[in-house]
């Protein structure tokens, strides 16, 4: 059992956690996650390490609720427990001094884009941010992401913070001026993250993605989230999370991600039904 | 004279005691387990086929050595709590041995009795003396060893892990078992199916080796989470045994695998099995509930894929094999319970590619005719394919069940572990023993894709020879310098 230590709402949709687990932390890097169970007959989710503190035997993970596990996370509070923790699953990101490093983030993926641009920032590397989300109450870190940033650039897309934009078309311009800058980094949704591949792909410049497919026990016994990288099948629990961005069929992992739509569905709805309307 | 006749009426009993199955067409639509063990009058009279042979040549096909006439000799009289104690002294597991070992192909096999008949039912007696402990509620706990002030630990609780962690708190030392996943029993969990080994059996005999002091840590990837090294240079652990399976999903390799709907049978079981997916929606892990199903492979996870996805609600289930009946590694019991629930056997026949929908699911299969050549290395007729002969399957789900490879997850983490080059752990037959001092490994890691009885073999073998190394310290492993 796992004690939410602190519980901080970073807006409507999107909750931050703050867990005991002393050994996961120990040994956690940036980009690595874990995979967490709520209850007995709750599923196994994965979710990234956004944070962590080894002196206070913790790790930070910020979720945004979708379906049934996540509002469920959304309800429990702080001293509240979780039943599983597992990890530090996944590849750590390759951290060293490239230069100049773009990082983005999108929605929710600005808070797994953070360590990693923290830990980019800490090997000396200069660094330019960009976060996005559709709207001004979806986006979170500003100052986090600021402080480990040497520039940082905010879009909504409808402009009611930061410049009206999506996360692209900074990004572009930033490629076009600037031919210092070695290497991107993009996590957010595959959408997202695809089309930031499509815009570093014109400028030839290395691109980083996280990919969020799904997953079941995460230590590549099942296969279930299997994507293609080069034309090869690969398995993101233990070959990723983490690939070069140009070569992901990100089309497989946007159809493979809403594989289980219905089921989703129906099991939220049966939670809506059992919570009469709280949720 | 009375005895002699005795045992010439036994000599005429040459068919074994049935047991009684739930009927296959009710089967086929749920969870149950299939067969119901036998009553104690069945158990007796079963036990009363045992020749009680002087030179019991039964005891040598089991790889755990378990005193089969002993225990059988206890039913015939009437002692069934003590004849689980019997099986036990070699066994901490015998409710799942006696679901799913092979024993045709082991002990029952040298019975004597199978010379002019079936053999003697040693599985199904093995079973119902272990149910019966469980239903008196009379487990005995055997008396605490005095402790050793040595500690092992294992990875992996799969049933391997287990017997090896019985065998060595036993011997008095302190056992640490780690698990990956968030439930212990390995393959009793996430691979056998429920109607096969029904996952209460798996937490009673859990629960018994916890009984017996092992200290049981779920969720605990090793390799990641500590490594061996950390273990028993920081830990204070003084030996370790490795016995984490085989689990990497072996996929096709052919167009279209990576569609909606295209399942590792691993992913499927697991999802049914450990993550009870079949109670979606009470429990939170989605399954897709195919109509029309296609297993490939002819192992028991290619039967109990099948087996499932039928008990999911489908209307049809291929299990589609490469080669023939004849030559299919599943246990005999298992393809004979397919066939009756009505799986429709597609033999000779090997997919080619899968068919996309158009949105990204799979919507069929297309497959070739195969015909049977000469011998190649396993000794089985090679299948080949006969030009020509495709021919599309209409599927909404398709499962390859062609077996596992390494993990490596952990081993990468051992430098000085040697492998061999399909990545399985380098270790002594007799002892477990590997290149790296203090450590053992045994089951599915070293031997690829077996038996949980092999498995258990290997725990007890690998127990016994850290006994003795934790006697001395002593690490020689020059027999497996000349295997490498």
């Amino acid at each position: 059992m796992f004690k939410i230590l602190k519980k901080e709402e970073l807006s409507d949709v999107v909750t931050l956690f703050e867990i005991d687990a002393k050994h996961i932390a120990k040994k956690a890097q940036a980009g690595n996650f874990f995979v967490l169970r709520i209850h007995e007959e709750g599923e196994r989710i994965p979710l990234t390490i956004a944070d962590f503190d080894r002196d206070r035997g913790t790790i930070t993970t910020v979720f945004q609720k979708v379906g049934k596990t996540t509002y469920h996370m959304g309800i429990l509070n702080e001293g509240d427990y979780i039943s599983d923790l597992i990890g530090p699953l996944g590849i750590p990101s390759h951290i060293e001094n490239f230069g100049k490093v773009v990082c983005v983030g999108g929605g929710v993926g600005i808070a797994p884009v953070y360590p990693i641009t923290k830990g980019l920032k800490e090997a000396g590397n200069t660094i330019i941010s960009i976060i996005g989300a559709r709207t001004r109450n979806l986006l979170f870190w500003e100052e986090k992401m600021r402080k480990v940033s040497d520039e940082l650039i905010i879009t909504t897309d409808d402009g009611s913070y930061g410049r009206k934009a999506v996360v692209t078309v900074p990004l572009d311009e930033l490629l076009n001026k600037d031919k210092d800058i070695k290497l991107v980094v993009a996590i957010g949704p595959a959408i997202m993250m695809k089309f930031v591949c499509k815009t570093t792909e014109k400028y030839n410049i290395k691109t980083i993605v996280s990919l969020n497919s799904i997953m079941v026990d995460a230590t590549g016994m099942c296969g279930a989230c299997r994507v293609e990288v080069g034309g090869e099948t690969k398995f993101a629990c233990v070959d990723g999370p983490e690939f070069d961005g140009h070569k992901v069929d990100f089309d497989l992992l946007m159809k493979r991600q809403i594989m289980y739509l219905d089921e989703e569905k129906i099991a939220m709805e049966r939670y809506r039904e059992k919570m009469g309307g709280v949720i | 004279m009375e005895e002699k006749k005795e045992e010439k009426k036994e000599e005429k009993k040459k068919i074994r005691v049935k047991m009684r199955e739930q009927d296959p067409l009710v089967r086929a639509r749920n969870f149950n387990e299939v067969p119901y063990g036998y009553v104690p009058d069945e158990a007796v009279e079963e036990a009363h086929r045992c020749l009680q042979c002087k030179r019991p040549t039964c005891k040598d096909g089991c790889p755990v050595e378990v005193d089969i006439p002993g225990f059988i000799g206890l039913i015939k009289e009437g002692k069934f709590l003590e004849a689980c104690y019997k099986v036990k002294e070699k066994n901490a597991l015998p409710a799942v041995c006696g679901r799913v070992c092979p024993q045709e192909i082991q002990c029952e096999t040298l019975c004597l009795v199978g010379k002019k008949g079936d053999p003697v039912a040693i599985g199904n007696l093995e079973r119902f003396v272990a149910d019966y402990e469980a239903e008196k509620g009379e487990i005995k706990i055997p008396e605490k060893p005095k402790p050793t002030g040595r500690k092992v630990v294992i990875v992996g609780s799969g049933p391997g892990g287990l017997t090896c962690a019985a065998d060595l708190i036993q011997a008095g030392h302190q056992v640490t078992l780690f698990e990956a996943l968030h439930k212990p029993g390995g393959v009793l969990i996430y691979g056998i199916p429920e109607f096969r080994l029904p996952k209460v059996i798996v937490e009673r005999e859990v629960e018994y080796i916890k009984k017996l002091g092992v200290e049981l840590v779920l969720g605990a990837v090793i390799g990641k989470l500590h490594t061996v090294d950390e273990l028993l240079n920081d830990e204070g652990y003084d030996a370790c045994f490795v016995c984490i399976g085989a689990g990497l999903p072996m996929f096709m390799g052919i167009p279209g695998e990576n569609l909606n709907g295209v399942y590792s049978a691993n992913e499927f079981l697991t999802r049914a099995n450990l993550m009870k997916a079949y109670l979606f929606p009470e429990y939170d892990t989605p399954i897709k509930r195919g109509k029309r199903v296609a297993v490939f492979g002819g192992g028991n996870v290619a039967m109990d894929s099948a087996r499932v996805a039928l008990r999911l609600g489908a209307e049809k289930v291929y299990l589609i094999y490469r080669r023939s009946e004849a030559e299919m590694p599943a246990r005999k019991a298992e393809v004979h319970h397919a066939h009756e629930e009505g799986i429709e056997f597609m033999l000779l026949t090997n997919p080619t590619r899968f068919i996309d929908d158009g949105k990204g699911n799979v919507c069929g299969v297309e497959c070739i005719k195969m015909e049977l050549g000469e011998p190649d290395e396993s000794g089985r007729r090679r299948p080949i394919p006969i030009k020509g002969s495709e021919f599309q399957v209409e599927i909404d789900i398709g499962i390859p069940a062609l077996g596992t490879r390494a993990n490596p997850l952990l081993t990468k983490t051992m430098q000085d572990l040697k492998l061999n080059k399909r990545g399985y752990i380098i270790a002594e037959e007799a002892t477990g023993m590997t290149s790296k001092p203090g450590v053992f490994a045994g089951g599915d890691i070293v031997t690829g894709s077996a038996t949980v009885i092999s498995a258990m073999g290997a725990g007890r073998k690998a127990a016994r020879a850290i006994n003795e190394y934790l006697k001395w310290k002593y690490w020689d492993v020059s027999n497996l310098a000349k295997a490498i």
